[in-house]
């Protein structure tokens, strides 16, 4: 049951253990569901491994989890690759698929407000319950069917986001708009994320520290559906409401954690994410060498 | 099914593998002249970014200026986020062009913050408005605080 979590943080920890030497402070967003507009470094590997508990009503709680590969393809290009999975408790682990998307910067400054277009083609089945996105009438109710049941759904999706952020006084403050369609003839379905963060200290100190306040992010975001092509609205919809914190170790560690609040009665009550990532700089010159060719 | 998509995927790691190789064997081709006269011609095209800051911008002073931290601060920021492409002593890097150059150290600090701040996305120069003002201007700070390193004159550059 436990042989799919530990093969997915094995993808993640077996990519990372060449590198475990090199130091480089992270300065990442605590983010679970929110995008803001920084990409990844051209050249860079972020690995990355989160987690959802999440409660059900009248069902059995679950344990979603997924692996992120996020890699900076150039300065205005992020390009990454998604593994995921869940356990239900009482019932079965189930692997739900793969994700693939693209980050895309159009401006070439940074302006008050700075759209970011976001591209994702979905392969995942009915088992899956990482609740990256939440779009259309998804609701607590859907996650009650069995994973054996569940896992002969089969899904291709296409999701498109609006990604418009803003870096002031050190906050950040971004809005998403997604459009979410099920490629096997449904209806576009749409939704929303918010997120307001900021370190604790906008001084960096001068010198190395664990628990500086500057390696501290704290924030909170706020997700939701926003109904479907035929039903747009509030109306049948779940919403969200999430503390987000982020510790960027000097190491180059992050750790994430968010506990979020389901703020109606489709929601799901209570959603506890967690995660660590790792950023690998100069991953893409280490495979050109590996290949024989020049950094 | 499955298989379909397990052939698939195969096949597109595998295509993948034989653009990175074929990306280095056309690489390896390439003489050091070419190497660099094009890190060169990026180095210029970068700092000509520097020329287009706002007026306004331009004149904006460091209030970092006297702050006694700010320079060992600045370093730790540069080691971080800076280091792998301008190496580790600002001289320039595989990719990021020299940072003692006396077209960096001449720019004034409102110019650098402004260069810092909006990148040069399209020559591969990122934005780092992620890092807050603050931490901005250390870096600044730090820059200004190198000595001028001469850069390779241009014909020197493109001699084979």
């Amino acid at each position: 049951m436990i042989r799919l979590r530990l093969a997915l943080v094995a993808v993640a920890f077996a990519l990372l253990s060449p590198v475990f030497s090199l130091p480089l402070a992270a300065q990442e967003n605590p983010y679970f569901v929110t995008y803001d507009h920084n990409l990844e470094e051209p050249g860079n590997l972020e690995v990355e491994y989160f987690s959802t508990f999440g409660t059900q009503r009248t069902g059995n709680d679950f344990h979603s989890y997924w692996t992120e590969l996020e890699y900076g393809a150039t300065a205005w290009w992020t390009t990454e690759f998604y593994l995921n999975a869940q356990t239900t408790f009482h019932d079965s682990t189930a692997y739900s698929g793969f994700k693939w998307e693209n980050r895309f910067r159009p401006l070439k400054h940074e302006h008050w407000i700075n759209p970011v277009l976001y591209v994702e083609y979905e392969d995942i089945n009915g088992t899956d319950k990482t609740l990256k996105e939440v779009v259309g009438h998804d609701v607590e109710s859907d996650y009650l069917t069995s994973n054996a049941e569940a896992r002969q759904e089969h899904k291709r999706e296409v999701e498109l986001k609006l990604i418009l952020s803003s870096n002031t006084k050190g906050w950040n403050f971004s809005e998403n708009i997604i459009a979410e369609k099920n490629l096997s003839n449904e209806p576009w379905e749409f939704g929303y994320a918010l997120g307001a963060s900021r370190p604790l200290s906008l001084k960096a100190s001068a010198r190395r520290c664990t628990f500086c306040r500057q390696n501290f992010t704290v924030g909170a975001e706020m997700y939701g559906g926003l109904g479907d092509r035929y039903s747009f609205g509030l109306k049948d919809t779940a919403h969200y409401l999430a503390p987000v914190a982020a510790w960027n170790l000097p190491s180059g560690w992050t750790l994430r954690l968010s506990p979020g609040f389901g703020l109606n009665d489709n929601s799901h009550a209570f959603l506890l994410r967690w995660g660590v990532s790792r950023e690998i700089t100069g991953f893409g010159d280490m495979v050109r060498r590996m290949f024989g060719g020049r950094p | 099914m499955k298989l379909a998509v397990s052939l698939l995927m195969v096949s597109a790691v595998l295509l993948c593998a034989s653009v990175v190789l074929a990306n280095g064997q056309n690489a390896a081709k390439d003489n050091k002249a070419n190497d660099d006269k094009s890190k060169y011609n990026k180095s210029a095209e970068i700092f000509a970014e520097l020329g287009k800051a706002p007026e306004k911008a331009r004149k904006r002073m460091n209030p970092l200026e006297n702050d006694p931290e700010a320079i060992a601060a600045g370093r730790l920021l540069f080691e971080d986020h800076c280091a792998e492409c301008h190496g580790d002593k600002a001289e320039g890097g595989k990719k990021g062009p020299n940072l003692r150059a006396p077209e960096v150290q001449n720019a004034t600090p409102g110019s650098l913050f402004w260069l810092l701040t909006n990148g040069v996305v399209r020559k591969g120069m990122p934005v780092w408005s992620k890092l807050p003002e603050p931490q901005r201007w250390q870096l600044v700070r730090y820059l200004k605080s190198l000595r001028v390193v001469q850069p390779v004159p241009a014909e020197a550059a493109i001699k084979p």
